[in-house]
């Protein structure tokens, strides 16, 4: 049934989606016949979502609607209202900047701009080629060690502008020497 | 099924197993490593600290035991590692990575013959050869009940925790029945630990007493606080102590099934949690008639999807029931009727930790510890511009002064301490000159701040309190549900002229403005997130009215933090001729080399983040920072012209 919201979609909305997103929402479908249908499980569900796939695709949202039997609005108001839910694709280097107390007086203002400027995206933002996206997060746990940022999986401690550089700096050289093995595996 | 066993038989089975198994452990003719690696650990580089371990054994043919262990509470030296090596008292090591592990693994557990005093914080019991850990003059005023166990025990294993005396409290609870741990905690004077510092006993007594097919309870481990952490370490690092804590409350109210809050934010917590509840079942510490009991207790985990007002018990209610977390009018209270109309009690994850500890020792024990008013210890998370940034655990009554200066180190680089903001987003900036404040419930909130979560953020000089006043009410306006009319908007026109003040657009009505909004907003909020809100600002506005002053008369801000009201320049008597440290540093590449080969900023470009300073060598120190810009002294700067330039580079 699920399916066939899929197969209803009509060609513009169909056009909308790229086929990263399809098949996001093609797994979508397949998930959630397991989930209870009770608006009880409507939170759990989007947390579900978004930890599987990283954010919530707009017609996943229907989707949920439809199989919990509650409306759009009623689902989307719910995604919006808490800070965990975003609705764009992550970036594959996700970069979070702390701003919790602590390292907002240790100025991770000033690291989160300087993010900005070097990846030449705002808040909140993914980077055209998906690499990278940033946004802000409230306290990490680790205020002893502010100003604090999260790159991936991994909490960079006391960042600076300079180090900020070399982040991005390490990234691309993982990048670059994984590209090289991989040409090297292919040769 | 009633067993004819009791509680505390029962329990003792379980108990004597994994005593024998840590006992095992202890004295194991091999080495144990445990390494502190909670979230701060982990941040700080404790996995790679432990493959460090894991390499260098390997490569000297060492055979040990790696253990990974929560969080001490000493954040500033994390990665912390404690290594328990025969022959030796369990010595306690400091900022250890990869590259100390292995000197480790040569130097002391090779040859057993150099303990690497260099990185030693100390022993952890009593020993003629190594300084111990409590004789640190900050154990002076540090008292451990709740954290007790931390950083100690291995939370991935029940033992550990068994071991030290675990679920003893929920068995003799068990056995002497609900009604005496209720009256225990009752005359314990337990205050909840979440902020508010209600007595735990006279919260469960009203669920305890309404007539209800089910009850619930709720651990609150939300913890929204944008810089307090407590609640997550005391989860990653005791879980099994919240359990206990958890267990023994529903025991007193009658409830069978609980539920453990917490932030999507803390997925290790939930991981730690998760592995806790199915361990603690696997035993019948949880579960359908604990320990041969008739009480049973089904626990489970709902993950917080990020939302400070969530923390507030409705909005909480309210969120667990699949909707927006929007508090609404209390009463009826949750305690009579909360999620699903059902009984609810909903405590704080210090407040449960409490718990045990006051089943085992006694309520005249707990009443002891602390002041009259508010027994117990608090813990709180002392970070900012402290020489020993982490977790404290104090008994209440010690002053701002004690946790500051005499467990903390006092301030850093020899600086002057500011204000201490406590309580987080809803509570307060005390000036200096109010540090001989007691911390309790009742003194903090006297002087306008307080308990609230615990953070506590140490301020010194540089640090511009109407700028703290903005951060917070720009937090709470983003984090207000909406619904009351006065804390949508009335925090918004806080925010809007707390940032024209901080950008030097403040005019003169606005200090008037600030309070009379402030005043309101408290006045028209329904729960205490708005209540609270303005308590950043009000407080600010009474202890540095001058620096509120300053911003909007001056337009200078004194602690020159405030970007658009300050500026950086280079002095060209101190600068060093040749000298390139800041230029390479500088992010918007706005350092130029001057006619007579120094440095100079050029204004256009600077975004002010400050870097230079430090990049600049400190026999030079030659940046200087003023506010308002205009300070700026003419000092005859001309960018070296460019035909020299190339002839330099050359
Ligand atoms: C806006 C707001 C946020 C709160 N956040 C938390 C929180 O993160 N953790 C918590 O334990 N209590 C929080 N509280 C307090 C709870 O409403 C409640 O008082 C507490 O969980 C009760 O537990 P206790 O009696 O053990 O302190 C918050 C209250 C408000 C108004
Ligand atoms: S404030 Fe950034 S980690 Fe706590």
């Amino acid at each position: 049934m699920l399916n066939k919201l899929l197969a209803s979609l009509d060609e513009s909305e169909r056009a909308a989606v790229d086929d990263e997103e399809y098949a996001v929402l093609k797994a979508v479908a397949a998930e959630l016949p397991s989930v209870k249908r009770d608006v009880l499980e409507l939170i759990p569900t989007l947390q579900l979502i978004q930890t599987k796939h990283g954010y919530l695709p707009r017609l996943a949202l229907r989707m949920v609607a439809d199989h919990l039997g509650t409306t759009v609005s009623k689902v989307y108001g719910i995604a919006t209202f808490y800070n965990q839910f975003r609705f764009n694709p992550p970036g594959r280097n996700p970069i979070k900047v702390c701003l919790g107390t602590a390292c907002h007086v240790k100025g991770g203002e000033i690291i989160l701009e300087n993010f900005e400027r070097r990846l030449g995206i705002k808040e909140n933002e993914t980077s055209e080629d998906r690499e990278y996206s940033l946004e802000r997060v409230a306290c990490i746990g680790c205020c002893a060690l502010a100003p604090a940022v999260v790159v991936g999986e991994k909490v960079e401690a006391y960042v600076t502008p300079s180090k900020v550089e070399g982040i991005i700096t390490e990234i691309e050289v993982r990048k670059e020497m994984a590209a090289r093995e991989q040409k090297k595996d292919e040769e | 099924m009633k067993s004819n066993k009791s509680p505390e038989e029962y329990l003792k089975e379980h108990a004597d197993e994994a005593r024998a198994a840590v006992t095992a452990l202890k004295n194991s003719s091999n080495p144990v490593i445990y390494v502190g690696a909670a979230t701060c650990g982990r941040a700080a580089g404790a996995l790679e600290t432990i493959a460090g371990f894991e390499t260098a054994l390997e490569e000297n043919g060492i055979t040990a035991e790696i253990r990974k262990v929560g969080c001490l509470g000493h954040c500033y030296a994390e990665p912390l590692v404690i290594i328990q090596n025969p022959g030796f008292p369990p010595l306690l090591y400091q900022k250890i990575g990869a590259g100390e592990a292995g000197i480790l693994v040569r130097s002391f557990l090779k040859d057993g013959s150099d303990p690497c005093y260099e990185y030693l914080i100390g022993a952890l019991e009593a020993d003629e050869n190594f300084p111990t850990l409590m004789d640190y003059p900050r154990y002076l005023y540090e008292k451990r009940v709740v954290m007790a166990h931390c950083g100690l025990i291995d939370p991935a294993e029940i033992d550990h925790y068994l071991a030290v005396g675990g679920y003893e409290s929920l068995a003799s609870g068990l056995k002497k029945g609900s009604e005496w741990v209720l009256e225990e905690v009752k005359s314990a004077n337990l205050r909840g630990r979440g902020g508010a510092g209600f007595p735990a006993g006279r919260k469960w007594e009203i669920a305890r007493q309404v007539e209800a097919e089910e009850k619930l309870l709720i651990c609150n481990g939300d913890e929204g606080d944008p810089g307090a952490y407590m609640d997550r370490t005391l989860l990653e690092s005791n879980p099994h102590q919240v359990l206990e804590g958890l267990a023994l409350a529903a025991l007193a109210v009658g409830a069978e099934k609980a539920l453990l809050y917490i932030r999507a934010e803390y997925p290790l917590a939930v991981k730690v949690m998760e592995s806790a509840i199915s361990q603690a079942e696997s035993k019948n510490l949880l579960g359908a008639n604990i320990l041969g009991s008739d009480f049973s207790l089904a626990v489970s985990v709902f993950q917080g999807s990020g939302a400070f007002v969530c923390g507030e018990e409705t909005a909480l209610i309210e969120s667990l029931s699949g909707r927006r977390g929007m508090p609404k009018l209390r009463p009826p209270y949750p305690a009579v009727s909360g999620f699903a109309g059902r009984p609810t009690i909903i405590n704080n994850v210090k407040t449960l930790s409490t718990v045990p500890s006051i089943i085992k020792n006694g309520a005249a024990w707990f009443l002891d510890i602390g002041t009259p008013d508010s027994p117990g210890t608090a813990i709180f998370s002392v970070v900012g511009e402290v020489e020993y940034p982490g977790l404290v655990e104090v008994p209440m009554g010690v002053t701002l002064e004690h946790l500051v200066v005499d467990v903390c180190g006092g301030i850093k680089n020899g600086k002057e301490l500011k204000a201490v903001q406590i309580g987080g987003p809803s509570g307060g900036c005390l000036p200096a000159s109010l540090m001989d404040t007691i911390i309790d419930f009742d003194s903090l909130r006297s002087v306008g701040a307080m308990m609230g979560s615990g953070g506590l953020v140490v301020m010194n000089e540089d640090t511009c309190m109407v700028e703290v006043a903005r951060y917070f009410t720009d937090f709470t306006q983003g984090e207000s549900c909406g619904k009351c009319t006065f804390c949508r908007i009335g925090t918004r026109h806080l925010r809007e002229i707390l940032h024209s003040i901080t950008i030097g657009e403040g005019l003169p009505g606005d200090i008037n403005d600030l309070t009379e909004i402030s005043e309101a907003v408290v006045a028209g909020s329904l729960c205490s997130l708005g209540k609270t809100a303005p308590n950043p600002v009000l407080t600010t506005l009474r202890f540095f009215r001058d620096e509120y002053v300053a911003h909007v008369e001056g337009k200078c801000c004194p602690a020159r933090m405030c970007r658009t009201l300050t500026a950086f320049y280079i002095d060209l008597e101190a600068c060093a001729r040749g000298c390139d440290a800041c230029v390479a540093c500088c992010p918007t590449e706005s350092i130029f080399t001057t006619s007579n080969r120094k440095k100079a900023i050029d204004q256009e470009k600077c975004v002010k983040c400050g870097e230079c300073v430090y990049a600049c060598p400190p026999e030079y120190d030659a940046v200087r920072r003023v506010s308002p810009p205009e300070l700026i002294p003419d000092q005859g700067v001309e960018p070296l012209p460019e035909n020299e330039k190339e002839e330099s580079e050359a």
